[in-house]
């Protein structure tokens, strides 16, 4: 029988820096729960948004494999790679952070907040060598059906990582429904709705809520109003 | 009260100052950085350690070497591999450790 968790979207983790506003879905820097840890490999799902102008100064990282996903305006990224880039709305960004890597992210536009996701995934390698990639997303190949965003394969829909995660961005009239299923026994999928309500199975999701489910072959989910969401399936052990 | 010690191993000079600056933010925590096996076992035999966090560039053999070793010192030592690089899951790390029994 399939296990679930609800996560609903007051009762995440919230932290005002004055520029960065963040909702935590799970335990980050000052927000600590030791009932919101992880789901499965998923690590960080943090809600962000940044004011114009500023941004989040240089920074290391290492063994991770961090995702972000603008959802209002551009970011400018910078990193130790000499990798230049502006993430648009629309883009997808990957970093493995590997053994070490530096990076700035900034909103040029000084008069604009930018929103986006940033998803930190625990690799199923320590130490690799650190690598950037991303993407621009054809938003028309989610209307009304499941786009592939992110695999573990290199040659495969969407960009890869070290993990074996698959990534699905949704964008629905109210009423599709669609039938989800796991790659491979023992992996879990976190629901993300990032705007309207969506149902899984029988449980009602309303924007910015997450829902976890695991020993499960695939689920339905359906909108209840039109909707927009990300599905993230990860191994629960790692 | 005495401060916790956290000993930090990193191969990234850049990211072990990082993560011991953060660590030592914390005015009940003290950390100690160190690149190579050598010194942390020499740091390690020095001072009582609650927690140590292996960070990046630490390979499968030096982290085998390295737990043998500080669990033959200090049986009781909560030892944890660190993600991340940074803020972001370092505090969560080493109140898990903390709290773990």
């Amino acid at each position: 029988m399939a296990q679930t968790i609800l996560h609903k979207a007051d009762t995440r983790g919230y932290a005002d820096h004055g520029w960065l506003k963040s909702y935590h879905s799970f335990s980050f820097a000052s927000y600590y729960n030791p009932q919101r840890i992880n789901f499965g490999a998923l690590r960080v799902l943090n809600d962000d948004s940044v004011d114009g102008g500023r941004g989040f100064g240089e920074h290391p990282h290492d063994n991770m494999e961090i995702i972000s996903i603008p959802l209002q305006g551009d970011l400018e990224h910078r990193d130790s790679m000499n990798n230049v880039a502006v993430i648009k709305n629309g883009d997808i960004q990957v970093m493995s952070a590997g053994t070490g890597i530096y990076h700035s992210e900034y909103n040029s536009d000084a008069h604009n907040q930018v929103k986006f996701l940033q998803i930190w995934v625990f690799p199923n390698k320590r130490n690799v060598e650190p690598r950037y990639d991303q993407l621009t997303l054809q938003a028309g190949e989610r209307h009304n059906k499941l786009q592939q965003v992110l695999s573990p394969n290199a040659d495969d829909a969407g960009v890869w990582i070290h993990q074996d995660a698959w990534f699905n961005l949704g964008g629905f009239d109210k009423g599709v429904s669609v039938n989800y299923k796991l790659h491979k026994p023992g992996q879990g999928v976190y629901v993300f709705v990032l705007k309207g309500d969506v149902k899984i199975n029988d449980q009602l999701l309303n924007t910015r809520d997450g829902f976890g489910i695991w020993d499960t072959d695939g689920f339905d989910i359906t909108a209840e109003t039109d909707a927009e969401f990300l599905l993230m399936e990860v191994p629960m052990e790692f | 009260m005495e401060n916790i010690q956290i000993l930090v191993i990193c191969r990234h000079p850049e990211i072990l100052a990082t993560v011991v600056r953060l660590i030592n933010n914390k005015p009940e925590w003290k950390a100690t950085g160190c690149e190579t096996d050598e010194s942390a076992i020499n740091a390690f035999e020095a001072t009582k350690h609650a927690v140590v966090l292996i960070g990046a560039g630490v390979d499968a053999d030096s982290e085998r070497h390295l737990r043998q070793t500080f669990t033959g010192i200090h049986p009781q030592v909560k030892i944890v591999q660190h993600y991340g690089g940074g803020s972001g899951l370092l505090f969560a790390e080493i109140y898990g450790a903390l709290n773990a029994q």
